[in-house]
């Protein structure tokens, strides 16, 4: 698959943007972000939400027809992207009211407040599972179709708001030992996730070109595309990478959105300095989001739609 | 209904007059224009709905070409369908025909990315999604006469390899080639059950193969050949 750059800036930006809100507002529910005041949660919540806003925003870019866009909202029954649109429009109102009652009360979370506030988490966590399942929800690309997509995107997505939310703590002068232990946590459950994802999409196992071309066991090859340049087809879904490329952004991927943010954190938690401190903090989200953006377009680079084996891919 | 094509790879003879036709009549068609991009320069390319492969099936001496015209399918379980945001793609319940409608896309591609067959292309120029339409304009269109109310890609072919029909009823033309040669369907594994079919080729030796035959002597042959040139 082509990898566009602005749904690949879309999906890391709005993910990390909602993986910080859930996380905010997932601990401010418990009884408050350890470490931040009223003052941080509602910052965090204003950089989360300024962050999915930027995302959807892009989102829009990639549309050929973006005056249709307003109509995106009405197939919610059967639409994955309708339903992600619909889901992150109804978050908007819901994360102000929640902002506006902890300006309010200064954190104090009554009843009401704690509603509202499960009401934000689980409409951003539905936003971000909408958005892997418009990719698992294709049959057409065995690298998408499968249950590890979701995953791999929530996950990231609350990874990266721990790291995000870590560094906010720091910044504002806090001591940060709940969001980094829970941050360390969740780059790892996230690293897991992707290395079994790797594992998986390792072998071909997707449709073969003899169902595509005919049902018969015998050996089947292009002649004739029957066309002398690209295509719309060939330039969506064609694209393919060299495996040295690929294998070197996975490296990237690794280290850089798990293994160095991982070791930055575990080097915060153990200094005092407080200038180191926010070094470390600051460093390790823009290391993330660096890796996050190479994961996020080996994700469109590695995915093999089956239209390619018309033009005599083998299997996909 | 269950209007669509079966279409025969053992005539089809790829000579892309279907695809021609097909240009032809849709850009001006209610789906038109089907935008050419560069249409004189280096790459010309553009919009197109119906499009022949070539390729080779099995190895030396058992090797057979097939030519694939491909078009929109129109799907019984059409994924191309469901994933629309905006309600523009459509299946007829009266006919099984695949449409979008042209007022309603936004151009997301996510259709032609659900779609296995490549049915679908997005006109950058119009920035809508364009597609088959199994000639929706000609096969209900009155003014014509009876035996032109069939998609452009079937009048035009030379071979007669495409056929139109009804593949709901079993007594019609479509229902009983697919019974009597086999036809399959493209990649039926992912449950899309496309309405299009396809006939195999018809299993002919395709040289003669016979080995270790020797001729028979010289004065034979002469005898065989003088009993067939003497008219009595």
């Amino acid at each position: 698959m082509h990898p566009a750059l602005s749904v690949i800036f879309f999906t890391v930006v709005s993910g990390a943007g909602f993986g910080l809100v859930i996380l905010t507002t997932g601990l401010g529910v418990l009884g408050g972000v350890p470490g931040l005041g009223a003052n941080g949660i509602l910052t965090a919540l204003l950089v989360g939400v300024a962050l999915a806003t930027a995302g959807l925003m892009a989102s829009t870019l990639h549309l050929a027809n973006p005056k249709n866009a307003w109509r995106a909202f009405f197939r919610f029954r059967t639409s994955w992207l309708s339903r992600e649109a619909v889901f992150s429009v109804l978050f908007y109102p819901c994360v102000a009211l929640y902002m506006l009652g902890l300006w309010r009360t200064g954190g104090a979370h009554g009843v009401g407040l704690t509603l509202v506030g499960l009401l934000v988490l689980l409409l951003a966590l539905a936003t971000v599972f909408a958005t892997g399942m418009i990719y698992a929800s294709l049959r057409t690309i065995p690298q998408w179709n499968s249950p590890l997509v979701p995953t791999n995107y929530l996950l990231l997505s609350l990874a990266s708001g721990a790291v995000l939310l870590t560094g906010l703590t720091v910044a504002f002068g806090e001591p940060p030992a709940v969001a980094a232990t829970l941050a360390l946590v969740l780059l790892v459950t996230a690293a897991m996730a992707k290395a079994v994802y790797y594992f998986w999409i390792g072998k071909p196992q997707g449709p073969t070109i003899n169902t595509a071309v005919g049902p018969t066991r015998a050996r089947i090859k292009i002649l004739e595309s029957g066309q002398s340049s690209d295509s719309f087809l060939n330039r969506e879904f064609s694209y393919e990478a060299a495996a040295e490329r690929i294998l070197r952004l996975r490296l990237v991927v690794y280290l850089c959105a798990f293994l160095l943010p991982f070791v930055l954190l575990v080097l915060l938690l153990g200094t005092d300095g407080a200038a180191l401190s926010l070094a470390l903090a600051l460093v390790a989200p823009v290391l993330l989001m660096v890796g996050l953006l190479a994961e996020r377009w080996l994700f469109f680079a590695e995915a093999r739609h089956v239209v390619n084996l018309f033009y005599g891919r083998q299997q996909c | 209904m269950k209007l669509g094509l079966v279409i025969d790879t053992d005539t089809c003879v790829g000579c892309h007059a279907c695809v021609v036709a097909c240009k032809q009549w849709n850009t001006s068609g209610t789906l038109g224009p089907l935008t050419d991009y560069q249409p004189y320069g280096k790459e010309p390319s553009g919009v197109a709905f119906n499009r022949v492969r070539t390729y080779e099936v099995d190895t030396y001496p058992n090797n057979k070409t097939i030519n694939m015209p491909m078009s929109c399918m129109h799907c019984e379980t059409a994924d191309c369908v469901t994933v629309c945001p905006t309600g523009a793609s459509f299946k007829r319940a009266e006919d099984g025909i695949v449409l979008v409608d042209q007022d309603k896309c936004m151009g997301c591609n996510l259709c032609a990315w659900a779609c296995p067959y490549g049915a679908r292309e997005l006109d950058e120029a119009v920035g809508t999604m364009k597609k088959c339409t199994l000639c929706v304009d000609r096969i209900y269109d009155e003014q014509l006469p009876e035996a032109e109310r069939q998609p452009a890609c079937v009048i035009t072919c030379p071979t007669s390899a495409r056929t139109f029909g009804d593949l709901d009823d079993p007594d019609s033309q479509v229902s009983r080639l697919v019974r009597e040669r086999n036809g399959y369907q493209s990649m039926p594994e992912l449950g899309y059950n496309p309405v299009n079919h396809y006939l195999p080729p018809r299993h002919k030796p395709h040289a003669e193969t016979t080995p270790g035959a020797s001729l028979p002597s010289l004065t034979e042959r002469f005898k065989s050949w003088l009993d067939k040139a003497v008219v009595r």
